[in-house]
């Protein structure tokens, strides 16, 4: 095993260029490093102006997902000799606008995390004298879909995300599902209207990818999915069973 | 210069920054409240911590129990008053978590499950599976987004307090993304900005938790409590220092030496049993059983790694089952980083730094001693956790005193006098525009590269003012220190654009560090005295005579910081012995 | 040089190619998955037409019957059969699982949703094949 590894590395000051460009790095190849050490490696000793995000080095904060050989990862947990010996092209996000070198643009999704009313909404008075009583396979319902760290890794994987920017996104809907099965929450309705229109649910067109990319587990593609099944039976109840808005 | 003004500023956007917001945004929705933060909120500290956070449940139990177990666990020093209010306070707040979403993991008939957890003598810390850090911030942050009063300033880096009259009245913050420098104005701020754990090489802290909050007080005047006190988190990968949850021992882990041996039995923990025992062995406090580790060390019975010594924790007699569904995180973390399974083969581990019980000094309402500034949080000192803390104690802390301190800053800002004087404000703020321009955009020739001040400046604080400390190596961290400080002002800068400048925070943050690493050396200089988590080899003895106190490090003009003192507040528990084990 | 004014710097935002799906082979996958329908279309029609030609008379089925045996035909039939089974395939391994998941509302491993479903294609496959072997 060679003692180095070469990170071709996207590189783009906004003050300076028009577009991204590539400069590449000869790093150290230890054997526990992840990409993010190499990356933090440039930073300390080569280069201190390379910027990206990153934080808890563990996979929990969703800071420092990149493309990585084109494909989107965490680079804190993408072991750096699974590349060797080399090249290892590193990329920002896919999909989303470049701020600088490997720093995205998340205005966007964060406004649509907003928009699906990811919070508990009820529609009476309940108030239970403690907790609300929730079995364990109520909380195994919605568990899966909890689990995002919103590295948004699924919209740069999602070709739907890169074609129409307007579209809520896996992360969003997973997140907007997760609450709809919530045996506490009352707010499926509310988040209907948001999540069933055009650059909603029905914008996905099933390529899976979010759910092969996403580091956690929680298969957005699968909350989608299910998502339609549930806005097409709400559809129907709208009319054979009407109900009064209040 | 760009100028917005709010009601009431809060620095942080991790668990107690959101809950401050939200209290405030709860009980007054015309207040209008800032959340500044360097990173996006989900991205806050918070979000790593695993194990629980504990709020008395059961009928077994009490809050004065879960007062008693705090405060030896803080070896006497934690103020019991603030103890008190605390016990009572948390399990309310754990509850209304739960109304807004959290997924506290249940027992078969619904209600909330508890776990044993180190130095709590009853099972009572509510837990998230082994995410519970994470599901509470996110539940928090979700939350958050229902109250149009807030406005979050993502991606801003605080630089500076902003005091007029000897009264905190905003910061001035680089917006990252422009590179514009921003002063926001408020009648009272909230400091909620997390720990420092990077001052030291191997800690279990991310690395955006740099001291930012406390070195903003300090250098505005604003005291700093108790920072000698460091805790050592006893299980933490060798490399990475990434944390393996005391639940792993709360669920019946064991710790062993080289020869297979549970050695906390040699430190006055206790008996071995099969199965865990409250307050015995594996669930003593954190200072005891990190202290015992490095016994451990220094008796040549741990094992020899590339990274240094390590013990076991072994986990393989719990059975597969149990770890992926007690600690499934703590299996994951371990294949991800150490190729290991911890079904199959014990863990390595060693103490790696974790958490400050030191910070920012408050009284009991959250309120510092500069007038409109708050404090909350693990960047806060009430003083809850005095010399050592319980694990499960700091995710029921940032909920407790986040809605404190919102609750304060309120009821300040109703008495406040008129708005501060324009001027005053806005030269201090080009003032520091000037001084980042100066001292860093336009600085050219600087030969002291950023990340070896920062390696430095940790292998000091590891060496010279880790678990054991003595006089002479802390007088030379101290004096390492000191000349750290005065290579930072020749810092090389390869970044001068102003766009996401991630080299300008570096060095910003540095310079955070410097400053709280001095008052760590200090504080723990001038104790001479063991306690918790601040071991004094030269002084190997408890002594409440002089030290029943709390350090407190202010900025002097020159040189290194003036310690007082600050007696401890007793209410019914006169100090004892701190029994484990028996 | 870019127009950068200072404090406002200009996103890069990139542009998607056309031809995305031939960047990887998952993104290939699913175009051929999607294309598929073009054949179960096609594969529709040659039935309505084979039915239209038996309701016609044998000379009508002869002239169907030799349309099919032309090598263009066959070729063209062997793909249409391959993009077909690929889209059952794909079908069985996507769609169940979200009905089950739906009905169970709780994680329930994949092989369980879609097994059945196999089982009963590959059932109702051998009876008719055996039907038109003159077994029955």
């Amino acid at each position: 095993m060679a003692d180095t590894i070469i990170l071709e590395v996207e590189r783009f000051e906004p003050e300076r260029d028009t577009e991204p460009s590539y400069q590449s790095f000869e790093v150290p190849l230890r054997a526990d490093w992840m990409v993010l050490d190499a990356l933090t490696h440039i930073k300390d000793h080569l280069d201190g102006s390379l910027t990206f995000r990153w934080s808890c080095r563990m996979g929990i904060c969703g800071s420092c997902g990149m493309m990585i050989n084109g494909v989107p990862k965490l680079t804190c947990e993408t072991l750096l000799m699974n590349f060797a010996p080399g090249p290892v092209r590193v990329g920002p996000l896919v999909h989303f606008p470049v701020v600088k070198d490997l720093v995205i643009e998340m205005d966007d999704f964060m406004a649509k995390v907003q928009k699906v009313r990811p919070w508990i909404v009820r529609k009476d008075d309940f108030k239970p004298a403690r907790e609300f009583i929730q079995t364990p396979a109520q909380l195994e319902a919605f568990h899966q879909f909890s689990l995002c760290i919103n590295c948004t890794l699924c919209y740069a994987a999602c070709p739907v995300s890169g074609l129409d920017s307007n579209f809520i996104g896996p992360a969003a809907i997973a997140l907007a599902h997760r609450y709809n099965l919530d045996s506490r929450d009352q707010g499926l309705e509310d988040r209907l209207d948001i999540v069933s229109q055009h650059e909603g649910i029905w914008d996905c067109t099933v390529v899976g990818e979010c759910s092969v990319v996403c580091p956690k587990g929680v298969d957005p593609s699968l909350a989608i999915q299910q998502y339609k099944l549930t806005a097409t039976k709400e559809w129907f109840k709208s009319f054979l069973l009407p109900r009064g808005k209040n | 210069m760009e100028t917005s003004a709010h009601d009431i500023l809060i620095i942080g956007g991790g668990g107690a920054g959101l809950r401050a917001a939200i209290e405030i945004a709860e009980l007054n929705p015309t207040l209008s409240v800032a959340m500044v933060s360097k990173v996006y909120p989900m991205r806050s500290h918070t979000v790593s911590a695993e194990g629980g956070a504990a709020g008395v449940a059961g009928k077994d139990d009490s809050i004065d129990e879960h007062c008693y177990d705090t405060i030896s666990g803080s070896d006497w020093l934690g103020d019991q008053d603030a103890i008190e209010f605390f016990c009572n306070e948390i399990p309310k707040e754990l509850l209304r978590l739960e109304h807004w979403g959290c997924p506290w993991s249940r027992e078969p008939d619904g209600r909330i499950a508890v776990r044993p957890f180190g130095g709590m003598k009853k099972m009572r810390t509510w837990f998230a599976s082994d995410k519970t850090g994470f599901h509470m911030l996110h539940t928090l942050f979700q939350t958050s987004l229902k109250y149009g009063s807030i406005t979050r300033y993502d991606e801003c880096f605080a630089t500076r307090l902003l005091v007029e009259d000897g009264a905190v009245r905003g910061l001035v913050a680089i917006e990252l993304r422009t590179g514009k420098i921003r002063a926001i104005q408020a009648k009272a701020v909230i400091i909620c900005t997390g720990g420092a754990g990077r001052v030291f090489p191997f800690t279990t802290n991310a690395n955006i938790c740099t001291g930012d909050g406390m070195a903003l007080a300090y250098r505005a005047g604003a005291p700093l409590k108790d920072m000698e006190m460091t805790q050592y988190h006893p299980t933490g990968l060798p490399f990475t220092g990434i944390l393996i949850t005391e639940a792993a021992r709360a669920e019946g882990g064991w710790l062993l030496n080289k020869d297979g041996y549970r050695f906390l039995q040699d430190y006055d923990l206790g008996k071995p049993t099969p199965t865990p025992v409250f307050r015995s062995m594996e669930l003593g406090p954190r200072d005891r059983v990190s202290q015992a580790i490095i016994g451990e060390f220094e008796k040549g019975r741990a094992f020899h790694g590339p990274y240094g010594d390590y013990v076991h924790l072994d986990l393989r007699h719990l059975g597969e089952h149990k770890i992926e569904s007690r600690l499934p995180m703590v299996r994951e973390l371990c294949l991800k980083y150490e190729n290991l399974d911890p079904v199959r083969e014990p863990i390595r581990i060693r103490p790696v730094l974790h958490y400050m019980m030191g910070g920012v000094h408050t009284d009991i309402n959250a309120a510092t001693t500069l007038p409109g500034l708050y404090a909350a949080g693990e960047a806060a000192c009430v003083s809850i956790n005095g010399a050592n803390r319980l694990g499960s104690n700091s995710l029921g802390e940032i909920l407790v005193y986040g809605a404190r301190s919102g609750r304060t800053a309120m009821q300040y800002i109703e008495g406040a006098n008129g708005g501060a004087k324009q001027s005053a404000i806005l030269a201090q703020a080009a003032d520091e525009e000037r001084r980042l321009e100066q001292q860093f955009l336009r600085k050219t020739g600087g030969t002291e590269r950023i990340s070896k001040l920062r390696d430095e400046m940790s292998h000091t604080m590891e060496t010279g003012c880790g678990i054991y400390r003595e006089r002479n190596s802390l007088v030379e961290s101290a004096n390492k220190l000191s000349e750290l400080h005065e290579r930072y002002r020749n810092v090389a800068m390869d970044d001068h654009t102003r766009t996401f400048n991630t080299q300008l925070t570096s060095a910003l943050e540095l310079g955070f560090m410097l400053d709280v690493a001095e008052t760590i050396v200090h504080s723990a200089l001038n104790r001479e005295e063991s306690r918790g988590a601040h071991q004094r080899r030269d002084f190997p003895k408890r002594d409440d005579n002089k030290f029943l106190a709390h350090s407190m490090a202010s900025r002097s003009a020159e040189g290194p910081p003036r310690i007082d003192y600050l007696p401890v507040v007793i209410t019914r528990w006169p100090p004892g012995e701190r029994v484990y084990g028996r | 040089m870019p127009q950068y004014t200072t404090f406002q710097p200009k996103p890069y935002r990139p542009r998607m190619s056309a031809y995305w799906y031939l960047d990887q082979w998952n993104y290939l996958r699913y175009a051929l998955r999607e294309s598929s329908s073009f054949f179960v279309a096609y594969f529709a029609v040659i039935t309505l037409i084979q039915i239209a030609a038996l309701k016609a008379g044998p000379t009508h089925y002869a002239h169907f019957q030799a349309l099919m045996r032309c090598p263009v035909v066959i070729v063209l039939n062997a793909v249409a059969l391959a993009f077909i089974l690929l889209h059952a395939v794909t079908w069985f391994m996507l769609v169940p699982r979200v009905a089950l998941r739906q009905v169970l509302n709780k994680p329930t491993p994949d092989i369980i949703a879609s097994a059945p479903n196999f089982m009963v294609w590959f059932g109702a496959t051998l009876i008719i094949a055996l039907f038109i072997l003159g077994v029955f």
